[in-house]
This record gives C-alpha cells, structure tokens and sequence, in this order.
C-alpha cells in the first residue's frame, strides 16, 4: 500500500497535464505499455512488450459474481473457462473410461459413484497452482501486476480502484483492453439472478450442483451440460432455437443426438419464464414450450445459465474516452491492427467486436500486438481458418467454414462435400454406438478441391484437428489429402479416406479398414 | 490320364531342316546366317499350332507369353542342336503334339531370348513349356520325363490356352491389408480377381482367418490391447477425478481376449462378405508359383488345385522371425501367439526391442504383468534415437525391467533357467551369467520379421529375391523383374512394412494396371505412430537421418516438452510428453521431421502429416492457432531450438 500511495503523491500533478503535453512527453509516462485485464490475451501481450525491456503493467481484478464466487490472475480461460470445464469433461470421459474398462477385462466392483467434493477440489487446487504459475511468469519477466480495476480517464491515462476502494492513477504510453467477457443473465425471467449460476460458479460450487437445468445452447451449455451428465447427474437442457448457433449445423444436431443417447434430457424450443425457490431449497422452474404456448415445470437444485456473455466493458469508461463500441453487441471496434478509434488504445480478446472468442487468438493477437508496438514488426494477427474445439461429450472440432456458410459464399454447386460416418476402433470392444462418429470435409468444387472447412467429431477430435488445420494453413486440397497416408489404427486415418460426396448420395459409412 | 493325346489332338511336330552343328548349346547364332521363311513348324494332323505370329509385335516377352498362351506344350529350339532334336524325339515318343519355335530362324531372336532369360532365367535352349509351366532344358525335361513329372503335367486339365482366356486377370497370393485392398479395386474394374490366403500355423499351432497381420495377430489387436492397458490407467486416474470403486480392481485376460477375438472375427466376417460383395474369389489355399502364370494351390487338406493368371500380385508379408536357439520353437511364442492365448501369459520375458516387442511389453506391464525386455542393443532401430529412448525411459519408470546387451542363448522348460548371454561376448564362447538367472512364464520372441517368400515358387518364374532377407525387390510400379508379377506389402524391400501403405500401395496398382491410372504410391513421408504405453508419432525423418541428409548445420530442431491437462489433476508423468520437429533452414524452415511423444499420438499426427504434404513450414506452424487445451496444440508456439539448450520444461498455459 504504502507504495501505491508513494504512485499517486508522484502522479497527481500529471493528471492535469493537457493530453497534447503529455504526448510530448511519452518517455515520462508511468508505463510504456499498461494493459487492463489479465486474461489470456492480456498476459501473453504484456509477456511479450516486457521481452523488447519496455515497462510494463497488468491491472486484473475480478468482480464476484451474482453468487459470490471469485477468482484469481489468469482470466476466464484458467479460471471458469477451458482449464476447468476440460478437467471436468475429462472427468466424466473417465466415468465412461471405467464402463468400458470392464468390457476390456478389468473387473471393478460396482457401484460406481462420484464424488463432486473429490473432483472440484483437485480441479480448483490445479488452478491454483496455475494462478500462482502465471504471478511468476509476469514477476520472471518483470511485468507489474497490480489486483485492481482499470478504468480510462483519458488516451494514456487509467485510474485504478483496490478492493478496498482505493484509487491511483496510472499513465502509459499505450493502452491494451482485455478485460473479456461475463456470463449474461436473463435478468428478465424472476428469480434468474437471485436462483441461478453461470459457468462463472459451476467450477468453484462448495457441493455436486446435483439435477441441473442448463439454460441455452451455446458450446459453453452444452459441455457443462455434457460433463455434469457425465459424472452422473441428472441434467437437463433447455434451448429456445438451435444448438451450437455458428457451427456447422448438421454437426451440432450430431453432437447433441450423442447427448441424449448418453443420458442428458433436452427440451427444445423451450424458454424459461421463472425461477422459485421452495421451502425444501430446490428449485422450482416454470418454462413455455415455444411451439405449443404450454407451460411445464419442474424442480431443480441448480439452474445454470450459459445464455451468451456480455462484454466487460461497463466499468471501462470507454465512452467518454472516445472509444468506439458496437451498440448492439457491446464490443470494442478494432482496426485490423487491434487499434481502436482512440490512438495508442488497442483492445484484444473476446472484448474486441468480430474476433472469434477463443483462448489462443487472445493470446496470439496479443503476442503480435506487441511486437508491432514494440519489437518493429507488421505482422498483423490472420484471424482466418482458426480451429476450435467443443468439449461435448462426443467433442467436436472444427476449422473453416461450415457447411451452410460455405454453401453461402460459393454456392451449392460451388462445393463438393466429402463425408463418412466411422466407427473408432476403440469403441467396439466397448461396445459403443457410433453412430454420431462423423467427419465433413468442405471442399471446393473445381480443380485440385481446395478444402475450405473441415468438421470431425469423435474422441480426442482436438487433437485430430490441430494438425488438420495446419494443412488447411498450407492450402491443403483434397487432392493432397487423398495422397497421403493413414495411421492405422487410428480415427484421425479415416480423414484422408474420405471419398463419398454427399452429392453422390451414397451410403458414407466405413466398413472394415 | 492322356486324355489329350486321345482326344486327337496329338500333333507331332519336326524339324527336318537340320543344320550343321553350331553353338547348339546356347543356341545363339550369329546374325545375318539365312532366313528362312519358315521359322515354325508343325507335325500334326491337321491342326496346326499357334501360328498368329504378328510381325508388328516387337516386345519378345509378348510374343513368347503368345506362344505359351496358345500351345500346350511349347519348345523354343534352335535347328541346329542335338539337344533341341532330343527333346523333339521325346514328345514324339510320347505321343505328344507340340510346338517348336526356331529362334536361329527369326530376326527377333534377341528379343525373344531375352524375354526367355527373364521369364525362366535360363539362358541355354532349348526351352520347354508345357502348360505355361517352363520344364527347362533337355535335361530337365528328360528328368521331369523320368520322374513321372512330365506325364502329370500333360495329363493336367487342359488349361484354357488363349491369352485372354486365363482363369483369372488377376490372382493375389496373400490376403492381407495390400492383397484384399489391390483384389477389391481391380475387380471394381470389372477384372476377374482371386485371392488365395492360408495361415500356416505356428510353431505353437496358432492360426487364423482372412485379413493378414494387421487384423489378427497385428495392428487391431495390439492397439485393442493397448487400449485395455491405458484403460487400466483411465481407472486409476479416475479415482483422482471423484470416481469412488468399491475395491481394488483386477484385470481378466480370458474375458479381454475373448472381446478382441470377437471383434477380429467379426472384421474378418466384413472382409470375406466385402470380397462376395466385389465378385472376388477367394480360396483358403497355400499359393505357389509353377509357371509364369500358373499357380498351385493348397489348401488344409491337401488338396492341390491349378489356376492360371495374366497378373500376379505377391503380398504374402512376413512372419516373426526365431532366434535359432534350442527350445525357441518349443517354448517360446511370437505376436502371432500373444493375441489368443487361452490364459494370461503371466510374469513374461519380450525377447527383441522392434515396436511390436515395446508394444507388447507396454500392453503386459499395463495389465499389471510383471515384464522384462531383453535387448541386443538400441531400441527402436530406424526410428529416431531420441525418442526411443524416450519411450525406454518412461516404460522403465512404469514398471518394465530392461535387460540390455543380452540375448538369450537357450530356453528350457520348467526346472531349467534360462540361460542369457551378453551380446558383448564373441559368438561361440557361452558365458553363462548365473546370476541372471530368471522364471519367466511365458517368453515372447519379437526380434524381427522374415518376408514370406521363399516357399512360394518365386524360384520357378525367376522372380528375384534378396537372398539375405528374402525381400522382393520392386520398380516404382511395384513391378518385381519378371514383368506380370508384382509385389506389394511387407515383402517389398527397402519399404515401410504398414497396413496403410500397403493398402495405397494395392489400390494404385489395380487403378494403373486396370484403369489407365498413372499415380505411383508415394512411399515418403508416411507417418507411423508406435503405440507403446507413451503413445510415438512420427512423419518424415529421423533427426539422425535428417542430418545425415541435410548436415547438422542445415537443420534446425525446435522441441518442447508438455503435460496433458488430462495428466495434471492425477499428477502424474509431468515432462516426459515430448515435441520435435526437424526443419531444413535452406528451404523457409519446411519441416521435414515431426515427432511426437504423448496420449493419442497417432490422432495428433495425422493431420501433421498432411501438412507435411503441402509443405508445411515452421512459420506456418507459428501462424496457425491452437486448439486449447489439447496437446497438439504445442507444435503451434515451439520456441526453443535444440541448439539453444533453453530450457523445454512446461510452463503454464
């Protein structure tokens, strides 16, 4: 503290400087590069300015949400994102491991229960450790980082707020907004906001969330969804329109058929429209079936939200700084260069409006921000043909273009779409049903067939789909594909031996190898 | 039988021209001696043998396979040599119609005595033919005569004697991954396709059905097994994760093996009913060459039945190789043995240090098998020398016992140790190292493979073998020297020995000999992945090739270790997953070695090795995005060059 007081005593005459004076006299600015949000995108920038020896500054502070639950350095990703719904999608990937364990001769007396109380802790702990890992990291390469919470006062200027209310004043030479996303709430529905979680508390719940009802169908409420069926819980979904809204359509019902065949209940084309606690503690939910205009309802202990998120920008400041946002989205507008309409203010992440929300476009927009602040460089951040993953119990991976969008900008005689249906080797042993086991290629029509997206579901489809994506960096056609050769016995071989179009009309299941 | 001769279609033929004695043996007459008009005669009745000689034919082995088509019994002669005259006078004799070819009367008698060199690598002539099958010279076919041979040749069912009248387009010995993949596609082409498949049996009596090794007793089995060991650790890593078991768990060989041998049936069901669904024949019969186009086939009975062929593809593969040491044939068992053994093998010795003796190591000691590894030298001979010892290292950790520099010199039953002895030692002098004197209940020999092809008549059509190996050398088309016979598979030499190549390998062959395809497989950077406990992928070179090629200075290795998500909640094996790929600076980095050490190799290797295809380079890796959290995401933000000597130890995310 007495070293933040020591900041602001140094700095108060600085804040009435005029803006122009103090452009002049960059070199006397606190920072040279002060990013606010340490998430993702906002380390990895803030790693990277402090390689070229700038000076550099990570303000991260993380409100609590509607439930209380918090968190510490890392943002979403670490904290109520990839790490731990991964952890727990591995989880319930166990659960099934054991099943088929016994097909496979292991004997395991039954029953087989699940213990959430085992589960979260070692999940937390394993956050934790990365929480203490990513502190290092910036203290080894000599980033300040300060727990509090930025706003802008002007194009070089942040104030900042301690949990205690606190306040100190900060300038820099460049501005990086990465402060991210937060779980939406349908504040509308009564009881929503008193009764429900969000992904932001899934993760750190004191007790197993026991029958659940996931509200929505973005990829966020169809993993949890999908691991809290896994690990054993009664779980319901509830989705107004389509699942996976951006995917490839076809691959979306796919992956929500193989979560209702393992177990999770859907209601479809259903809304909510309150939440009740009753005397016993659980919850009592009212819903409308869009279609029928009937009502239903049922009781639940835990109602989760996973509706979309909103950008958090809120406490920001932006407006009055100048910064241009997407009334409708409330996302920052960036130029391809992360600037925003403000000079040396950049935004990256899932707060900058177009970007694909992902982990490691954060990261590496804000790697290459850096360098072309800082390192001389102009390489500008390809947002295209990024891959991606879905963490669904049946996980999905895809890179490119969808079907439907494909068939959008090239027309449906324009592509041809190669397909199969495949049946991994380790499932039939287990006995399992494949029958979602699915892999699209969406090729261009003429020529060699440059292939413009790719879709796989199946186990481990990350890992299959990362180098996939590659080649499609590389230009890869189908041509190319169909040249090289598979790894025997793998999933990942049935990729380069797709050979029936869906034009054709033929049967695309694989037989035999 | 004589059913020929009786039929009235004993034609004797002669020569009457006989000329003064030259180089009768060999047969080669000098050019420009005299032409006659004609060079081929008859001595029949009536019936005049192959005569459609077309002049515009120039290629010799045509014009002999034309010959052969046509004639049952054929003799290239020269008119000049007693010997010819000799075995003239015996088919005479015999009431044998035949016909004779005078080579010293054509202009094309180079080209025809070589095609005759190449088809039966016999130079002298004469040369007899009966029912395709080369006899060989006077002497041969007086022997064949004298053994009885010769008449149950002739007495054989008359062969369909015209070119295109074989029984078959195309006749497969071998129904393994390559055959059935190169039959399915011929026949696609309308091609008339017979397959003929037999497992002899092993020395312990194992035997199985259609589909070759990798079905069943290779790649499926092996990774169902490998899968029910990394299932063994899914269990306890399970427990971590909130799963509560009652009690200890166990595992049940019977009950794993059983589950196996019913998928592999239920495989090799698919594959007879996807060759029924083809149109391809398929005899469970033993294959042997006894003529150019000929084939003898036997099966478990016994019972030898002939078919005629115009393409041969050989894809027989290759059987575990022994040790040549007493008892290995009595005691010990082979990858061809391990997958349907009625009971767990039990505390097990893995003789060898290929892939298939780690995997099998690696599968046993994840059951819960106590296991030892004997090895001669290095593991993993071929692969990249890094990560083999690598993969030695992290089996090591988890419980397999390596016993390096030893080979065993003696298995004896019960009551009787083994007896090893150091590799070091000169060969001949028996040291016996008593303190090493171990039980084992089950010893596994894995310490090689021998190509299946020395009892396959190979000899008889002059198809050319590497004598040491046994190997078949083939052209780029996988065309073995004799030009209708073909190879493809493990029984290639200098190829990689996996199912999917060969399988490429066979499609591309049927599509180019019956399809008017011209795309030859491309046998360079085929990945592979050796699925020991820590799962090996790889595509492209070694490092230690890749600067045997390129030169230490010209490459640039980037590497990382990493550690699974999956792998942090258990706490286990933190640094011993494992990246690298291999660049070649003087081509923009284009990344010509790629390997990968961690859970599910294989998937994450595959799409590398397409990208590997399109060229892939390392800033096109640096560009791309990650998947998060995967593994393979690792290859994305490489960063530290072997030679830096940075650090590789896995930091946060």
């Amino acid at each position: 503290m007495a070293a933040l007081c020591k900041w602001r005593h140094r700095l108060k005459p600085a804040v009435f400087f005029q803006n122009a004076a103090r452009r002049q006299l960059s070199d006397k600015h606190d920072y040279d590069l002060l990013v606010i949000g340490g998430g993702s995108g906002g380390l990895a920038c803030s790693k990277e300015a402090a390689q070229f020896g700038k000076k550099v500054a990570v303000l991260d502070y993380v409100e609590s949400s509607p439930k209380g639950t918090k968190w510490g350095l890392g943002g979403t990703c670490v904290n109520v994102g990839c790490i731990p719904k991964k952890l727990m999608h591995q989880a319930a990937l166990l659960g099934g491991a054991v099943k088929d364990a016994q097909k496979y001769g292991w004997r395991i007396p039954s029953p087989i229960t699940h213990d959430w109380l085992t589960m979260a802790p070692a999940v937390q702990d394993y956050i934790r450790s990365l929480n203490w890992g990513h502190r290092v990291q910036l203290q080894d390469k000599k980033v300040k980082y300060l727990n509090l919470k930025g706003s802008l006062m002007d194009g070089h200027t942040v104030r900042a707020v301690s949990k205690t209310g606190k306040e100190s004043v900060f300038t820099a030479g460049n501005i990086v907004i990465a402060t991210g996303g937060r779980p939406k709430y349908p504040t509308h529905i009564p009881g929503s906001l008193e009764y429900g979680i969000s992904s932001d508390d899934i993760f750190w719940l004191k007790e197993s969330p026991g029958k659940t009802l996931v509200v929505g169908a973005s990829y966020v409420a169809l993993e949890c969804a999908g691991f809290l069926t896994g690990i054993g819980l009664d779980t319901s979904v509830m989705v107004r329109s389509i699942p996976l809204r951006g995917f490839d359509q076809q691959i979306a019902c796919l992956v929500t058929d193989y979560m209702g065949s393992y177990g999770t209940k859907f209601h479809w084309k259903c809304s909510p429209s309150k939440v009740e606690k009753l005397e016993t503690g659980r919850l009592l939910v009212s819903w409308t079936d869009l279609d029928s205009g009937k009502e239903d309802q049922d009781t639940f202990d835990t109602v989760l939200w996973a509706v979309g998120r909103t950008p958090e920008t809120r406490a920001l400041n932006l407006e009055k700084v100048g910064v241009k946002m997407n009334r409708e989205t409330g996302k920052i507008i960036v130029s391809a260069d992360e600037a925003t309409s403000v000079p040396h203010i950049y935004a990256i992440g899932d707060i900058a409006e177009g970007r694909p929300e992902l982990t490691p476009t954060a990261i590496q927009a804000g790697k290459l921000l850096a360098r072309r602040l800082f390192g001389k460089s102009s390489e500008l951040m390809d947002y295209d043909c990024v891959p991606t993953t879905v963490f669904t119990p049946l996980e999905y991976g895809s890179v490119g273009l969808s079907e439907e969008e494909a068939v959008r900008r090239h027309g449906e005689d324009g592509i041809e779409v190669f397909h199969a249906f495949y049946k991994p080797l380790e499932f039939t042993v287990a006995e399992r049903d494949a029958s979602q086991c699915y892999i699209k290629m969406v090729c261009l029509r003429e020529g060699a067939q440059r292939i413009l997206g790719f879709h796989f579901t199946g186990p481990n489809a990350g890992e299959v789909t990362q180098g996939f994506a590659l080649a499609i960096k590389c230009g890869a056609t189908y041509t190319q594909l169909m040249a090289a050769v598979g790894i025997h016995p793998t999933s990942a071989e049935e990729i380069i031996k797709l050979n029936i179009t869906k034009r054709s009309g033929l049967d695309p299941t694989v037989t035999g190898c | 039988m004589g059913n020929s001769v009786c039929k009235g279609k004993t034609v004797f033929m002669d020569t009457t021209r006989i000329k003064s004695l030259q180089n009768s043996s060999t047969g080669v007459i000098k050019a420009g001696e005299h032409k006659i008009k004609s060079h081929l005669s008859t001595e029949s009745q009536g019936l005049s043998c192959f005569t459609q000689d077309h002049s515009d034919q120039r290629d010799g082995r045509e014009i002999v396979q034309g010959f052969l088509g046509q004639n049952k019994v054929m003799i290239f002669s020269v008119t000049s040599c007693q010997l010819s005259a000799q075995v003239k006078e015996l088919f005479r004799s015999m009431k044998v119609s035949f016909c004779v070819l005078e080579l010293d009367q054509r202009e094309d008698r180079q080209e025809i005595q070589q095609a005759l060199w190449e088809l039966t690598e016999q130079r002298e002539l004469p040369s007899v033919f009966v029912n395709r099958q080369h006899i060989g010279d006077w002497e041969k076919t007086s022997q064949a005569h004298r053994e009885g041979r010769l008449q149950a040749l002739l007495d054989m069912q008359e062969v369909n004697l015209s070119p295109d009248l074989y029984d078959y387009d195309l006749l497969v010995i071998g129904g393994g991954s390559g055959g059935l993949a190169a039959a399915k596609e011929a026949a696609t082409y309308g091609k008339k396709v017979v397959v003929l498949d037999y497992v002899t049996p092993t020395p312990k009596g194992t035997t199985w059905g259609l589909g070759g090794t990798c079905v069943n007793v290779g790649c499926i089995p092996k990774k169902l097994m490998h899968q029910a060991a990394i299932l063994g650790q899914a269990i306890r890593d399970s427990q971590r994760y909130g799963w509560e078991l009652q009690e200890k768990v166990s595992h049940n060989w019977r009950n794993m093996r059983q589950a196996v041998q019913d998928h592999i049936g239920s495989l090799r069901f698919g594959y007879s009913k996807a060759l029924r669904d083809s149109k391809v024949t398929y005899m469970n019969a033993y294959g042997e060459f006894v003529g150019p186009h000929q084939i003898k086939a036997t099966n478990s009975k016994g019972k030898e039945t002939f078919y005629t062929a115009a393409t041969f593809i050989i894809a027989t593969g290759e059987r575990p190789r022994y040790l040549g040491i007493p008892g290995d044939k009595e005691y010990c068992i082979t990858s061809d043995d391990l997958f349907s053994l009625p009971q767990s093998p039990g505390r097990t010795l893995v003789v060898g240090a290929s892939y298939v003796a780690l995997e099998c190591a690696g599968f046993l000691a994840g059951l819960g098998l106590d296991i030892s590894v004997m090895v001669r030298s290095i593991l993993l001979r071929g692969f990249d020398q890094h990560m083999a010892n690598k993969i030695g290292e992290h089996m090591e950790q988890h419980g397999v016992t390596f016993i390096r520099q030893f080979v065993p010199t003696k298995v004896r039953d019960e009551y009787h140790p083994y007896i090893f002895r150091s590799s070091e030692e000169t060969v001949g002098v028996e040291l016996l190292v008593y303190s090493s004197f171990v039980w084992f209940l089950q010893v596994l020999l894995a310490v090689g493979r021998d190509a299946c092809t020395r009892t396959i008549g190979l000899d008889t059509v002059g198809v050319k073998i590497n004598v040491k190996t046994g190997k078949i050398p083939v052209n780029e088309e996988e065309q073995t020297n004799v030009p209708h016979i073909y190879a493809i598979g493990d029984v290639l030499e200098g190829k990689l020995e996996l199912t999917p190549v060969a399988i490429q390998a066979g499609r591309l062959l049927a599509r180019r000999l019956y399809a008017e395809h011209s795309t030859k497989c491309d046998y360079t950077n085929i990945p592979t992945t050796v699925f020991t406990p820590l799962e090996y992928g790889a595509c492209g070179l070694s490092e230690e090739d890749s600067i045997q090629k390129y030169g230490e200075d010209n490459i640039e290795v980037y590497h990382s270790n990493f550690w699974p998500l999956e792998w942090t909640v258990p706490a286990r094996d933190n640094n011993t997953c494992y990246a690298k790929i291999i660049c070649y600076k003087q081509d923009s980095e284009r990344v010509v070695g790629f390997h990968v050490l961690g859970p599910n190799a294989g998937e994450m290797t595959q799409g590398f090795a397409a990208a590997m295809k399109c060229g892939m380079t390392k800033e096109q890796l640096d560009n791309t995005i990650g998947i998060h959290p995967v593994c393979a995401e690792v290859f994305t933000t490489l960063s530290v060059t072997k030679r830096s000597g940075g650090d590789i130890a896995k930091g946060g995310c």
